[in-house]
């Protein structure tokens, strides 16, 4: 069973169509995890039937009982956060300011305050019309997005991929260089970096790059939008062989990306052209490079 | 010499967990005695963030002399191994634990 | 635009890549034409808005964290610390303390609980700020060290910094982060008013009524961009329209667009359509914010 990470640095550069591509693409051998949990929507295009559900915690925040409290206002002397106000002589949490770090709960002096896990959002196990099994998730409004939610939709995907004995896992990787990257990251057997020729495209490609490159493991490119702008396209190029990625293709700036997603469907199922020529060309090639023994 | 291994199983036919601070369990084989002993980490899993360094910590409380693991730890669990006297072995990840230490006897495995 | 109020703009959007910044560095550079004005990128972890300027650098700054530092001499090796710290951050392996100054939220728990006063608050530097200057436009922006993961104390630092120094420009423009999770709720809690920039797509739609739910939540007056306008369909549109929420502007989609954008060229003055858009975004924010303030 390998590991299939797609990430992008940057938000917008069609890493979840091209990731939903491949789930088709490799249809029945593929379970795929979307671990782009801050802004999930990969489930728009493989139509889940969201068959199993469950909340899932994650960090804490304090909670006082009132009936307890002796309105010393220790709790908001110590906090750094300004998480805990004096409102009318009641010491009031704000969810949205309180850290977890329990600093409050460990100096009241009648241990009124106690942490409480924090409701971060809910994880979905879904058959989808590859005729395989998504592993996702939704995370709530200003909720903390952790490392943790993001292992926990791999683990899940993974033990889902050993008792069917799928070949692939496909993990659509979160956005930014932040923990929920290296937890998407972290075990993964091959990496796909989607970028476009932008300022900002290689610029966040290098970034992130600078991450995958500390956990050892082997990457492929893909530039989209690759005819919008020669320049930056080759200044891309040129990065990838000094950096020894290997470039699995080019694909053009076509609005099929687009009218595809409005029908619901990939850009394989919708495009029987050139893109889908490009898509399975490049699908078949990492399919190569991580079954390959190095 | 001890060596520990980050595994997502019990035995010697398990496979390495190519993670470091997430991974299921450590596995610890003693070449002297010839035992292996099992240490349970899947409580890291209700860590949001500092994974690897919890796990850093339950490694030094085993002090092994070699560690073998997949992609090899991040960044904290890297300065927190400093402070442990043992050789790091990455790349071992696709292997079941005994394949990886026929690896490591044959010197094929790579130092982090 | 008789009445001075100060009046500070956040820009924000769901889903990244729905053109966030290029709305955010062609408005500010727009009202830079006429009048000062302040642009703050609080997307710390990928700044991108500086990209499309070549400001005189005015002012560079360290952001700085506190965490704490182990005074060995002092340590009895008691174990508390780790014991309060719920971050992970000090561990004691064996006769030493490590402190990791990624994980630290600052808290101060095992720097003041720590019976010896072996653990004293430092500082340490967590990214930099910098300050822009070009013509009427101020660009501020802050960039966190890759690994670092306080984004939140970041954003809120640099509002501070942008607040102290250009707080009597009469607009202040905010980039936020993309997604909904806390360092958004950071970036516009103290906003005035809140432009969501969407695409007409299901996927700009879907991350679209996530970020219009974080702004109900926020009780901040709000309005959408739809970028990109005539690719996808109409359900965008339609959703506004049921949710009664007005629709600012309608940027035409087209390549020539985007290879000014990929090439870091400001749109509106290529574009006369572009500009009347900004200029009826600008109108409608400066009512909105009257009409509240009354």
């Amino acid at each position: 069973m390998k590991e299939i990470v797609i990430i992008s640095g940057k938000g917008g550069t069609g890493k979840t169509s091209i990731t939903a591509a491949f789930s088709v693409l490799g249809g029945q051998d593929v379970v795929v995890a979307d671990c782009d949990v801050d802004a999930a929507d990969m489930h728009l295009l493989m139509q889940p039937d969201f068959d199993f559900s469950e909340d899932f915690y994650s960090g804490e925040t304090a909670y006082i009982d009132q009936s307890n409290c002796i309105r010393c206002g220790k709790c908001a002397e110590v906090c750094r956060f300004g998480a805990i106000q004096d409102k009318n002589k009641l010491f009031i949490v704000d969810p949205l300011s309180c850290e977890g770090c329990g600093y409050c709960a460990r100096i009241c002096p009648t241990n009124t305050i106690v942490n409480k896990e924090r409701l971060a959002g809910k994880w979905f196990i879904s058959n989808i019309k590859t005729g395989s099994i998504m592993v996702h998730a939704r995370l709530g409004i200003g909720a903390d997005n952790s490392g943790k939610l993001v292992a926990k939709v791999k683990d899940e995907a993974k033990e889902i991929a050993l008792e069917e004995r799928k070949d692939f896992i496909l993990v659509d990787g979160s956005p930014g260089v932040g923990c929920p990257v290296v937890s998407s990251l972290s075990g993964a057997n091959f990496v796909v970096l989607v970028t476009e020729p932008s300022v900002s495209g290689l610029h966040d490609l290098k970034r992130v790059y600078e991450l995958v490159k500390k956990f050892n493991i082997k990457a492929g490119c893909i530039i989209n939008k690759a005819d919008i702008n020669p320049v930056k396209c080759a200044e891309i190029k040129l990065f990838l062989e000094e950096e020894d990625i290997l470039h699995l293709t080019d694909l053009p700036y076509d609005e099929n990306f687009t009218n595809a997603m409005t029908e619901g469907l990939t850009i394989v199922e919708f495009d029987h052209g050139l893109l889908k020529a490009l898509l399975t060309d490049s699908w078949e090639k990492i399919k190569q490079v991580v079954s390959s023994k190095k | 010499m001890k060596i520990a291994f980050t595994s997502t199983g019990t035995t010697w036919d398990s496979m390495i967990d190519p993670r470091f601070g997430r991974t299921e369990y450590i596995v610890i084989y003693d070449e002297e005695s010839q035992e292996l002993s099992v240490v349970d980490n899947s409580a890291v899993k209700n860590e949001a963030h500092g994974a690897g360094t919890v796990t850093s910590q339950r490694i030094f409380d085993l002090k092994p002399d070699v560690l073998i693991t997949g992609n090899g730890p991040g960044e904290n669990a890297a300065t927190a191994l400093k402070h442990i006297k043992m050789k790091i072995l990455v790349n071992a990840h696709e292997m079941t634990l005994r394949q990886a230490y026929d690896h490591y006897r044959n010197g094929e495995l790579k130092e982090k | 635009m008789t009445n001075r109020k100060p009046l500070k703009i956040a820009i924000a959007s769901g889903k990244g890549g729905t053109g966030k910044t290029t709305l955010s560095t062609n408005l500010a550079a727009f009202i830079a034409d006429q009048e000062e004005v302040a642009l703050v990128d609080l997307d710390v972890e990928e700044p991108n808005s500086g990209l499309f300027f070549n400001g005189e650098l005015f002012h560079e700054e360290e952001n700085l964290k506190m965490i704490p530092k182990w005074n060995e001499s002092k340590c009895t090796l008691c174990g508390i610390c780790q014991k309060v710290c719920n971050f992970h951050a000090v561990i004691q392996l064996g006769p030493s303390i490590i402190v990791f100054p990624e994980l630290c939220h600052s808290c101060y728990a095992c720097s003041e609980l720590c019976p010896v006063d072996a653990l004293p608050m430092v500082s340490k530097k967590i990214g930099v700020l910098r300050d822009f200057k070009l013509n009427k436009l101020h660009f501020v922006e802050s960039r966190l060290d890759i690994g670092e993961e306080q984004a939140v104390s970041t954003i809120s630092k640099t509002k501070k910094y942008a607040e102290k120094n250009y707080g009597n420009a009469h607009i202040t423009l905010f980039d936020s982060p993309p997604g909904t999770s806390c360092p958004v709720m950071e970036a516009t809690k103290d906003a005035d008013f809140v432009m969501l920039v969407t695409e007409p797509t299901p996927f700009g739609l879907h991350d679209l009524s996530l970020a219009v739910e974080t702004m109900r939540a926020l009780k901040k007056p709000f309005g959408v961009v739809v970028n990109r306008d005539g690719i996808g369909n109409n359900a965008v549109v339609e959703y506004c329209e049921k949710e009664n929420i007005h629709l600012m502007a309608r940027i035409p989609n087209s390549r020539k667009i985007a290879e000014l954008y990929s090439s870091g060229k400001l749109i509106y003055r290529e574009i006369p359509a572009v500009k009347m858009a900004l200029q009826g975004i600008l109108d409608y924010c400066l009512e909105t914010v009257e009409g509240e303030r009354k």
